[in-house]
């Protein structure tokens, strides 16, 4: 009996012990990787550094509006309670003035601020792990060249037990394991620079896959669609979702370069990525993203839970929807669905109208909106906000009317979706 | 017009045999339909109290709006939303759209004020007040109120609602001009008896025979206003 609590004893501390071994143990990183991404020669590392934060989309997150540059002080809304960003600019005081290039690396690489406190994983430091030293190094190198703006840290809003720091232990050792990006040798240059890219310094994970109860990301190397910031970014290697495999190269780069492309377009946060990142990177990230991207496995789109509309209602519900459609729609998206490019697109066969999560097409059938303003589309058209025109259950007829006319068949939508939806911050 | 040229569409696809898609003109006022679901039709403004016409006003004002509402200068969710991630060259062709738009304006809102208020709102537009240091509002926004090109918006033509809602967003910094915010400033000197005479004596009056804004500020700024370009803009 004693010997049995001892050894139950002994294995409660040993996996304490592994805890907090795993969630605090430092890792020095292999520092003798070099980037995937060698830029032209003759670019100053500091410019180098400036191309990287801009593909990293660090400025989504760490500028407030209207505020300096990489000063910091956004809110970023989340299920755990509202995150406001720190200061990157070299103020002594407020940023990152009395940082190294080491205490830099230790963020980057594992998550843990210059006093060694952990960071909330709301900052993608589990993708930014896969960055190598000598980016890490010409990232902050810019950084320490922008104006030092005094602007203080903000307290992070968080929810019991989330607001509690030291919890990260255990997020941590459940969750992240620090580890710079390994080249694919099985696989050519164009293809590793890609991973590269969509993995690490392009965090596209952070949004396309799916997080747990805790905010982990639920699976590894294969995004599984997750709801972020009030929208659903859809599942990037399920072609019924956002895989584009099937798609054509130019296809691909125009979408995460324009912010549309035949029969796509992007919103919300997806256009943010596209409007202050992506549109800046070079025709090379370019072309890489799309080839790591159509080499993909397909996957199928993840289940969703059962639709709560009853099937008998289903046909009213089209029906009204159909006069909806004919009365509000169908001058700039066609009779059938069929779009006019570039003034609307096609809602017939386009998976951001039939995905299993209706949450987008709700949301642009609310709040409108226009594809983000890019060198390759500057005058973009625009959705109108049907919010205040249409009730709950009209924009839940007419989406069910659209989810399955033409072909398309998507699920019904319920009037409480488009009720929940009507909330939350705009993104 | 639209459902002719979705006839020459079809036809076309008759005849081609290829993909159909409905014709849509590739013009400024089908990218701006989406501002007409608040703003009215051509952005004349709707009945709602709360959404003001853009139609005929300043180009540089609805210029400098816009970007305000981009850079979270004049709190909106729904505008900032819309213009978050465009160009500064887009919102410049937006503005001068609606600018251009020259549209006939409803009669005034019925007004039950009191005339006592209104002599007070009549007061305060043309003759300011020098006592409490209040410039006229005429001064800037000309003399007949419809505003003074490129940067001074006119003031008759919008509700009630509206204008109240304004100074109040100036009063709670959720609206800022440009450095030295002029109107911030008049609007501090204000009183809500002040306010409410103003907006209500604006909202009463028809808009004159000619509705379009004055080309030139009658005399320098009273005040200097951060927004206000061009000749006589300082004093
Ligand atoms: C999705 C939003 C987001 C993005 C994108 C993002 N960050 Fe952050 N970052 C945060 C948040 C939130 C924190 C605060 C985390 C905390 O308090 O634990 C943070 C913290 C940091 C810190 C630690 C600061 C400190 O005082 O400890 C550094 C350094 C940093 N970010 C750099 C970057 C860089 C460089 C990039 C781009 C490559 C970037 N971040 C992109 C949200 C973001
Ligand atoms: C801030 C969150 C976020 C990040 C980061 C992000 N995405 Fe997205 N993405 C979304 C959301 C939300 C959507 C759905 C809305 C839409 O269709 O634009 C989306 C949609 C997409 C689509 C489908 C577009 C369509 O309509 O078919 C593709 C492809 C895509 N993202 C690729 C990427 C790639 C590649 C990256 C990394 C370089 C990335 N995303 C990073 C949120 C994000
Ligand atoms: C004035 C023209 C216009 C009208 C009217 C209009 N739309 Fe749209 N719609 C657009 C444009 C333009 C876009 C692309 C927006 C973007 O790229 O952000 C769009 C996008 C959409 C999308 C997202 C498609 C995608 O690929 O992401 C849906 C869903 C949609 N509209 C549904 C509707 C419904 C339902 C109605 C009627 C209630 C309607 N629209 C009326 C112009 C219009
Ligand atoms: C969802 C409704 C909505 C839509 C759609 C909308 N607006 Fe607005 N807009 C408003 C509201 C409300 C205000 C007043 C905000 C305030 O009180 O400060 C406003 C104010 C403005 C103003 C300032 C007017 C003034 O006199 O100061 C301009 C300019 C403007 N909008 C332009 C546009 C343009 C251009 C579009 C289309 C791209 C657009 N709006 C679409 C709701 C909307
Ligand atoms: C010193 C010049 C000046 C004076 C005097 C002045 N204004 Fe203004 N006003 C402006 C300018 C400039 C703007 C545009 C501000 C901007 O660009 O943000 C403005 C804007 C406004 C607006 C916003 C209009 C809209 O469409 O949203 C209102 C309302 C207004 N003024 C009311 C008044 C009233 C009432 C008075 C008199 C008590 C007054 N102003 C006196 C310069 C002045």
């Amino acid at each position: 009996m004693k010997r049995a609590l001892i050894i139950l004893a002994l294995l409660g501390a040993g996996a304490a012990a592994l805890v907090f071994w795993l969630g605090l143990r430092s890792d020095p990183g292999d520092i003798s990787m070099v980037s995937p991404l060698q830029t032209p020669a003759g670019l100053s590392v500091e410019e180098r550094g400036h191309y990287l934060v801009r593909v990293g989309d660090c400025m989504a997150c760490h500028t407030r509006q209207g505020g300096a540059d990489y000063a910091g002080g956004r809110m970023i809304p989340t299920p755990f309670g509202d995150f406001y960003s720190p200061n990157l600019t070299p103020d002594p005081e407020t940023g990152l003035g009395n940082w190294s290039a080491d205490d830099f690396w230790k963020a980057m690489h594992e998550g843990r601020s210059r006093d060694g406190s952990l960071l909330y994983p709301a900052f993608p430091y589990t993708n930014y792990t896969k960055l190598s030293r000598d980016d890490s190094d010409a990232m902050f190198a810019y950084l320490r060249t922008l104006p030092a703006v005094k602007e203080a840290r903000r307290e992070h809003q968080l929810q019991f037990p989330y607001n509690y720091r030291f919890l990260l232990v255990g997020w941590r050792a459940l969750f992240f394991r620090p580890g710079v990006y390994q080249p694919d040798s099985a696989q050519d240059e164009q293809w590793n620079r890609g991973a590269y890219l969509v993995q690490g310094l392009g965090h596209c994970s952070a949004c396309h896959e799916a997080r747990n109860a805790l905010g982990a990301v639920q699976s590894r190397d294969n995004p599984a669609g997750g709801l972020v910031l009030n929208w659903y970014a859809p599942a990037l290697a399920a072609p019924a979702e956002a895989g584009v495999q099937h798609w054509p190269k130019e296809d691909i780069v125009r979408l995460l370069r324009d912010g549309i492309a035949p029969g796509a377009s992007t919103l919300g946060p997806m256009a943010e990525v596209v409007y202050e990142s992506l549109q800046h990177a070079s025709a090379q990230d370019l072309d890489a993203m799309a080839t790591y991207l159509k080499s993909l496995e397909p996957t199928q789109p993840p289940a969703r839970g059962a639709v709560q509309v009853p099937t008998h209602a289903v046909d009213d519900m089209s029906k009204r929807g159909s006069l909806i459609y004919a009365e509000h729609c169908a001058s700039c998206h066609g009779d059938a669905g069929e779009g006019a490019p570039p003034a609307a697109p096609a809602l017939r066969g386009n998976r951001a109208v039939t995905m299993a999560a209706a949450v987008n097409p709700i949301r642009v059938v609310l709040f409108g909106g226009y594809a983000p303003g890019t060198a390759g589309n500057p005058r973009p058209f625009g959705m109108p906000p049907f919010g205040s025109t249409l009730s709950n259950q009209d924009v839940a007829d007419v989406l069910t009317y659209t989810r399955s006319a033409w072909g398309n068949q998507g699920s019904p939508v319920s009037a409480a979706e488009v009720a929940r939806n009507r909330q939350g911050p705009l993104w | 017009m639209l459902r002719k040229s979705r006839f020459a569409a079809l036809l076309g696809l008759l005849m081609l045999g290829s993909v159909a898609t409905a014709a849509v003109p590739d013009t400024m006022a089908q990218r701006m339909l989406a501002c007409a679901a608040c703003h009215g039709a051509e952005g004349r403004a709707t009945g709602d109290g709360f959404y003001p016409r853009i139609a005929g006003k300043p180009a540089g004002y609805l210029y400098h709006q816009l970007i305000n509402f981009r850079e979270g200068r004049r709190l909106n969710a729904q505008m900032t939303y819309l213009l978050e991630r465009q160009s500064d060259d887009y919102l410049r062709e937006m503005a001068e759209y609606f600018a251009g738009l020259s549209l006939p304006y409803p009669p005034p809102q019925p007004n039950q004020a009191e005339p006592a208020r209104l002599q007070r709102g009549l007061q305060l537009v043309r003759q300011g007040d020098t006592a409490r240091g209040i410039p006229a509002c005429n001064d800037c926004h000309g003399e007949k109120m419809t505003g003074v090109t490129p940067d001074i918006p006119g003031l008759l033509g919008l509700p009630y609602d509206y204008l109240v809602a304004q100074f109040g967003a100036w009063r709670q910094g959720t609206r800022h001009g440009a450095a030295p915010d002029c109107m911030a400033a008049i609007v501090a000197k204000l009183t809500p008896e002040d306010i409410d005479a103003a907006a209500s004596w604006l909202a009463a009056q028809p808009m004159p025979a000619d509705p379009h804004p004055a080309t030139s500020l009658p005399k320098p700024l009273p005040v200097s206003c951060g927004s206000v370009t061009g000749p006589g803009a300082s004093r």
